[in-house]
C-alpha cells in the first residue's frame, strides 16, 4: 500500500468485522515533535492473549477465505521502515485499539494521503457503526461524528451517494482548513 | 463551505425521491471487495468511482456497497452488480476508467460487459497456461 490513509481503511475494516458499534479513528500530525500518530480504536469483540501475541505474524488470520492475514503486518513495517513503531491493546470482549507511529520528516514515510476517500469508505461501508474520526495538525482539530450526522439524516442511509459525495467534501474541507 | 445544513437539503430531497421510484434502476446493490487485498489493489478509488458515477447519473436506487474479501485477491478490485431477477455479475480487475463503462452499459443499458467479467478473466489464464 502506497498510502497510511490505505492503512487506516484496512485497520477500520478489521474493527468493523470484529462487530465494533464504534470505531474512533484518531490523527495526530504534531510536525514540532517530528511525529504522526494514527489510532484506531473499536469497541470490538477484542483479541485472546493467545491471539494478540501472533497477530503481527502473516500467518495469523481468522477469516476463512485465505490463509493469509495481512492488514496488521503491513501496517506495522510501514511504521518500523520509518523508526517507528504498532502498539495492539485489546481485551477480548471489551475492544481493541492499534496506535501506531511515525517519524514525521522521515523520508521513508508513506505520505498519509485521502483520508477523504477513507473516511467515506469506512462510514459507508459500515453504516449501522458510528465513527468518530479525529485529525489534529499542529493543535488544531477536524471531529466528525457520524452519530450527529445520522441525526440530521433521520433515517436516509448514511451510505446514500449523495450523502457519500456530501462526506468526501465535508472531511476534504475540514482537512483544508487544518492546513492553511 | 459544506454545512449540515446542506446535509439536510440532501436528506429533503432523498425523501422526496422514494416517492417517485424509477423502477429500472430499483433494487440494484453494487458490490466492491474491500478487504486487504481488494484496498492494496485499488479498490478504494474504484468505490470513488462508483460513487461519482451513481451520483452524476442520479441513479439514486442504486445501493453501493462493501464486503470483505472475496477469496479471489488476485483478481482484485472485484465488484459484484446484483441485479433484481438475475443472476450475480462479478467484475475483476476493475478500474476507475471500467467502472463508467460498467455503469453505462450494464446499470443503465442493462448490458453485462462480458470481457471484464470473472468468467473471461479465468478464460484467458487458460488460454496462456495451454
Ligand atoms: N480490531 C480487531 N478486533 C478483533 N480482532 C482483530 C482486530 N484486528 C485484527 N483482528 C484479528 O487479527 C487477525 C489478523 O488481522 P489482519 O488484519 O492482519 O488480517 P485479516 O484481517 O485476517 O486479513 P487481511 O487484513 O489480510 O484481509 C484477524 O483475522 C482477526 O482475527
Ligand atoms: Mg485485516
Amino acid at each position: 500500500m502506497k498510502e497510511l490513509s490505505l492503512h487506516i481503511l484496512d485497520i477500520a475494516k478489521n474493527a468493523t468485522q470484529a462487530g465494533a458499534s464504534l470505531v474512533e479513528i484518531t490523527v495526530d500530525e504534531d510536525i514540532l515533535k517530528n511525529r504522526l500518530t494514527i489510532s484506531i480504536k473499536d469497541n470490538g469483540r477484542g483479541m485472546s492473549k493467545e491471539l494478540l501475541q501472533k497477530v503481527k505474524d502473516p500467518f495469523t488470520t481468522t477469516r476463512t477465505t485465505r490463509s493469509v492475514g495481512l492488514g496488521i503486518p503491513f501496517f506495522e513495517m510501514a511504521a518500523e521502515l520509518c523508526g517507528g513503531k504498532l502498539s495492539i491493546d485489546s481485551v477480548e470482549g471489551k475492544g481493541t485499539n492499534i496506535t501506531a507511529w511515525f517519524e514525521y520528516d522521515h523520508i521513508d514515510r508513506q505520505p498519509l494521503g485521502d483520508m477523504p476517500s477513507t473516511i467515506m469508505a469506512a462510514v459507508t461501508g459500515s453504516p449501522e457503526v458510528d465513527f468518530i474520526y479525529r485529525h489534529v495538525i499542529c493543535g488544531k482539530e477536524f471531529l466528525l461524528d457520524t452519530r450527529e450526522i445520522k441525526k440530521v439524516l433521520k433515517g436516509v442511509p448514511i451510505n446514500n451517494v449523495e450523502v457519500a459525495t456530501w462526506l468526501f467534501e465535508y472531511v476534504s474541507e475540514g482537512l483544508n482548513m487544518l492546513r492553511r | 463551505m459544506k454545512s449540515l445544513q446542506e446535509l439536510e437539503a440532501i436528506r429533503n430531497k432523498t425523501l422526496n425521491e422514494i416517492h417517485m421510484r424509477n423502477d429500472r434502476t430499483e433494487g440494484i446493490r453494487i458490490v466492491v471487495g474491500m478487504a486487504t487485498c481488494g484496498i492494496a489493489a485499488g479498490a478504494r478509488q474504484v468505490l470513488n468511482a462508483l460513487v461519482d458515477e451513481v451520483k452524476k447519473r442520479n441513479l439514486s436506487q442504486v445501493t453501493v456497497a462493501q464486503t470483505g474479501c472475496i477469496g479471489m485477491c488476485r483478481l482484485e478490485p472485484i465488484v459484484e452488480v446484483y441485479m433484481p431477477g438475475e443472476e450475480k455479475v462479478t467484475y475483476v480487475k476493475m478500474s476507475p476508467e471500467k467502472v463508467a463503462r460498467v455503469i453505462s452499459e450494464h446499470i443503465v443499458n442493462k448490458k453485462a460487459i462480458k470481457e471484464f467479467t470473472v468468467g473471461s478473466a479465468e478464460q484467458q489464464d487458460k488460454e496462456e497456461r495451454e
